[in-house]
């Protein structure tokens, strides 16, 4: 940062490498599939369990289902009315007694073969780009230098002013918003480190033979049906900060941030006079 | 161009991408071509990846306070041929599984002459391709000890397993290939939970593929027929579901 003048703000700066870029619009179009291939899939058995084995007379901790043209979501002991969007729902004019609707499945009308077909073939691109940009960071230096968080920023106190920036939308301006915030770095790292490997293993633990190939991997998460909990809350953890992400993007200036993800090339947004 | 336009162009565009996202979703899956090749391409990838990792491992064997309460059963539960049901109702005193095709000693083997046999029991996960798991004690001779008894001919490649269940007069069958067939824990089970084979899970005799889903655990097994390609057996895609509804033939994942 020598060229640093003392107002950068409106200069332009090389901020995505080509690694980042390509795997950043992969994942973009790879996850919608895998996401709607995968509530397709669960459309087939609308239940999750914990444990090794889990069946319909077994306790489920999630069910979504009908009874006549009601459909219900039920967590725990709680229920919920979801007429309309889980359980019954609306395709093509007529009401269907399915989990997950139409419009939020592929493909949009059950079918249990053709949902796996998209999502164990997508699933070998998703694991295969992962595992590249995982080496492609480490080698590169860009998990080291731009993602870990240094020590100071891991202080409560330092914690506490990003998160009240956040609130006020108080967004990084001039040479700050050159580097990541450290809630950003953290929210990066908790997708990259900890959610999307968990995606692979929690879906390799449910394969019956990587289970005896490499049975430590459906261990780790404590049964099978543990495992499929656990493949389907990631998912939606997965959701939440994808819209997180597309609000940020959405606040902090889409077209550059779009075109910073496209080209590389970002302009420091000019600081508050 | 203005800038208002511009942003009613992504605004349209955002909101047209998930319907057309869709829609070329469900044109693509339509297509036999892409249907096979690009999204087979899992399968075919899976399926040589786990051979190659791990052809011989076993599946995981439970403690007897792990097995399931209630074990379902899936697919058919009683098979409409009549002579299952004649066999059935004499307790299958007279049914002999018949093993043929690609082997030089084709075999007729009773119920008896298969518990002669060396035994195997395991407590294993059953996994359903919907989802769900049960876990059951089952006890079998290894089908690799009746293939051996049969001497496959070295052409022979893979197993077809006919059964006596059908779904509106389309008979099930499945098939698996050698390393699965001569696998220790692939057995033809005669008893479960520590009894006789009750009829819903596939009475008298039903296939244990224990790295594999559910559908591949071929029930009512009544004849087994070794052959060197599945092309030209049935719908040519190995099994019942495989050709009714395009389930993958490997089901290994």
């Amino acid at each position: 940062m020598a060229d640093a003048s003392p107002d950068p703000s409106g200069r332009t700066i090389r901020r995505h490498r080509v690694s980042t870029r390509l795997w950043h619009w992969v994942n973009a179009g790879v996850l919608v599939i895998m996401l709607m291939s995968g509530l397709m899939i669960f459309n087939a058995h609308p239940r999750l369990y914990w444990g090794s084995y889990g069946a319909n007379s077994d306790p489920a901790w999630l069910e979504i289902g009908a009874t006549g043209a009601e459909g219900y979501l039920r967590v725990g002991g709680a229920e919920f009315d979801t007429t309309g969007v889980l359980g019954v729902s609306t395709r093509d004019g007529r009401l269907w007694a399915i989990a997950f609707p139409g419009w939020a499945t592929i493909p949009s009308a059950y079918d249990l073969a053709l949902a796996r077909r998209w999502h164990l073939s997508f699933a070998w691109l998703f694991a295969g780009g992962l595992a590249a940009y995982a080496v492609a960071s480490l080698v590169n230096g860009h998990l080291w230098r731009d993602l870990r968080p240094k020590g100071r920023e891991l202080a409560p106190g330092h914690l506490w002013g990003e998160v009240k920036a956040h609130a006020r939308l108080d967004l990084a301006k001039g040479e700050a918003a050159r580097r990541y915030n450290t809630l950003q770095k953290l929210a990066y790292l908790a997708v990259l480190v900890v959610l999307l490997p968990g995606m692979v293993l929690s879906g390799l633990a449910m394969s019956p033979s990587m289970d005896a190939t490499a049975p430590l991997i459906v261990d780790l998460f404590g049964g099978r049906q543990t495992a499929r909990s656990v493949h389907f809350i990631a998912a939606w953890l997965i959701v939440a900060f994808v819209v997180v992400h597309l609000v940020m993007v959405l606040l902090a200036g889409p077209l550059n941030g779009v075109r910073s993800m496209v080209t590389g090339r970002y302009r420091l947004p000019e600081a508050r006079r | 161009m203005s800038r208002v336009s511009r942003r009613a162009l992504l605004r349209g565009a955002a909101l047209a991408a998930p319907g057309l996202l869709l829609g070329g979703c469900d044109a693509l899956g339509a297509s036999p071509s892409f249907r096979d090749m690009v999204l087979g391409s899992g399968e075919w990838l899976s399926y040589r990846v786990h051979r190659l990792i791990g052809s011989d491992a076993l599946a995981r064997e439970f403690a007897p306070s792990e097995i399931s309460p209630t074990f379902r059963t899936n697919g058919n539960t009683r098979p409409a041929s009549p002579e299952w049901q004649r066999h059935a109702e004499t307790g299958f005193a007279d049914w002999r599984l018949e093993v043929g095709g690609l082997v030089e000693a084709p075999q007729r083997l009773g119920l008896a002459e298969l518990k002669a046999m060396p035994a195997r029991t395991q407590i294993t996960r059953h996994d359903c391709v919907e989802g769900w798991s049960a876990i059951g004690q089952w006890t079998g001779v290894p089908l690799g000890a009746v293939l051996a008894a049969a001497r496959l001919k070295p052409s022979a490649r893979y197993i077809v397993l006919h059964c006596a269940d059908d779904f509106d007069g389309m008979a099930y069958y499945e098939s698996i290939d050698l390393v699965d067939a001569f696998h220790p824990q692939t057995i033809l089970a005669y008893g479960m939970n520590g009894g006789e084979l009750p009829l819903g899970h596939g009475a008298p005799l039903r296939l244990r593929v224990e790295r594999q889903l559910g559908y591949k655990h071929a029930k009512f097994v009544m004849r087994i027929e070794a052959v060197a390609l599945l092309g030209a057996v049935r719908g040519g895609r190995g099994g019942f579901w495989e050709d009714t509804v395009g389930y993958d033939w490997y089901a290994g994942i």
